[in-house]
């Protein structure tokens, strides 16, 4: 086999990754990732605390991740580098901190991943209904399929996904012109299903309780990061693709709980797998249910495809600054992706998939998304101070700081109480796991590191330095 | 039909799974390891970026 064969994208000596993306794709990744969302895992909010939590914490969500996207488009936009958080962290704070970014990145987007081919094999079983028919082999073709588009590429990658998501999107927005949102009584019945006196039926502890759940209306908007070193302009893709995701995502979020609690009651909203499918059972429309059949798929899809990707940047991340074997390190010479990573992550993911249940798989996931929520408000508390406003170029200055920290600082407080309530135990072992790796990194892993080779930003000493 | 489309979504697993694996054991015997772990973070930025502000 020759060189000449495979015709390779190589620089010099050097092979990295491609920068080909756009803000679209951006916009693709981040709200591909989220929209499962809302076709299944918003609603179990409801369960804890009722319809009216629900659209409460779709609010008071909203503005945690609001703040989540604006504070990520600023370090962001100055810290273009694959890894997102993970490489703002190792500039910002430092190795340890970065470390245990890195892996609440991995594993909430490998648990992500995970529920999402559970959730499309589960779909298409109930849709089946064929006695003997398992999940199984629809979760392997997801993970398998889509971890191959991941190694071919990421312009395809995310191509795929801008057209899924679109299409996943604009189902909802069908739904929701479809049954007359404007005549309540026609198809809608809010005002039968959400009364004073079901409205909460566990009083504010409930609004309290169903915060766990409501991470889900936007879970996964801050994975555009990951995206930072193969877009074409990353100062101003990144925030362009990231506030047009969180603008989508907070109307999407709000059509979606308004067409869902005035179609079904609370108590079945709670349990219910398929809210948004089961709404378009209830409108009595064939075309309807089909087409919200196939947009739960789509956007199953599309989500495990952008955690596949950026599971596998994080992954890669860590290698390049040997925090991990740089073996993990390598690039595709081909296709300029990080395909060692995505291949050591393929049979995770699939193993979690056959053995994990969907429950356990989501909280999982949520819990390391609150874990690097909460790194994201302190982490911009320390970028501003050490490096102020006009000491280095930022593609974009986000508003009203330090507001947007302390009100992700304290929603981040109330989400773990709300997990806690829930999934205390996994709480604390998920605490004591991220405890018993960063003793490993701190005591053994961290020699092999290059100390001064893993700073690559060209910025000025930080002030007080 | 169901059952056959999950008799197709093994093999499509399977063919996939052993293309990725050939294609990786063709890249990592045909270029060194020193050229496929090249890649080094904010290179672009190094040379793009002159933080004048």
């Amino acid at each position: 086999m020759t060189t000449t064969v495979l015709e390779p994208a190589i620089h010099g000596d050097r092979v990295s990754l491609l920068r080909v993306l756009g803000p679209a794709h951006v916009w693709a990744l981040g709200v591909g990732i989220v929209l499962v969302g809302e076709f299944t895992g918003w609603n179990f909010s409801a369960d804890k605390g009722g319809a009216l939590a629900a659209l409460i914490v779709c609010w008071i969500v909203g503005l945690l991740y609001t703040s989540v996207a604006m504070i990520d488009s600023e370090v962001t936009s100055t810290v273009a580098a694959a890894g997102g958080q993970y490489a703002q962290a190792k500039h910002i704070v430092g190795p340890l901190m970065a470390f245990n970014v890195a892996l609440f990145l991995v594993f909430a987007y490998t648990m992500l991943e995970v529920s999402d081919a559970i959730l499309l094999g589960d779909t298409i079983v109930a849709k089946a209904g064929v006695e003997g028919l398992t999940h199984n082999s629809f979760i392997a073709a997801t993970i398998v399929v889509l971890a191959w588009l991941n190694y071919r590429g990421v312009l395809m990658t995310l191509n795929v996904n801008f057209v899924i998501t679109a299409i996943a999107y604009i189902s909802i927005v069908i739904l929701f012109f479809s049954v007359s949102p404007w005549t309540q009584g026609a198809v809608l019945k809010l005002n039968e299903l959400v009364t004073p006196g079901n409205a909460l039926p566990y009083g504010w502890i409930g609004v309290i309780a169903a915060f766990q759940f409501g991470i889900w209306y936007y879970l996964g908007i801050e994975g555009t990061t990951q995206a930072a070193e193969e877009v074409r302009s990353p100062a101003r893709s990144l925030p362009y693709g990231t506030m047009a995701g969180m603008i989508t995502l907070l109307i999407a979020a709000a059509m979606t709980w308004y067409v869902c609690a005035s179609l079904m009651p609370w108590e079945y909203l709670g349990i219910t797998y398929y809210p948004l499918w089961d709404a378009g059972k209830l409108t009595g429309s064939p075309l309807l249910e089909n087409l919200l059949f196939i947009a739960t798929l789509l956007a199953a899809l599309a989500s495990a495809n952008g955690c596949i990707n950026d599971a596998a940047r994080a992954w890669f991340s860590l290698g390049r600054d040997r925090y991990l074997p740089s073996w993990f390190s390598a690039v595709h010479p081909k296709y300029r992706t990080p395909y060692r990573s995505i291949l050591f992550l393929l049979p995770i993911g699939l193993a979690f998939a056959f053995i994990a249940d969907l429950n356990q798989a989501i909280t999982f996931s949520i819990l390391s998304g609150v874990l690097q929520y909460t790194f994201m408000s302190i982490n911009i508390m320390m970028f501003r101070k050490k490096w102020p406003l006009g000491t280095i170029r930022r593609g974009y200055t986000h508003p009203f700081h330090p507001l947007p920290a302390i009100v992700l600082f304290c929603l981040c407080v109330v989400t773990f109480f709300a997990i806690f309530l829930g999934f205390g135990s996994q709480l604390i072992a998920m605490t004591i796991f991220y405890f018993l790796i960063s003793l490993w990194f701190h005591f053994y892993r961290y020699k092999f590191v290059r100390r001064g080779d893993q700073f690559t930003m060209p910025w000025p000493k930080p002030q007080g330095y | 039909m169901w059952i056959s489309l999950s008799y197709a979504c093994w093999g499509i697993s399977i063919v996939l799974a052993l293309w990725m694996l050939y294609d990786w054991f063709k890249v990592d015997t045909t270029y060194s390891e020193d050229v496929l772990t090249s890649s080094r973070e904010g290179e672009l930025e190094a040379v793009s970026e002159k933080h004048r502000i």
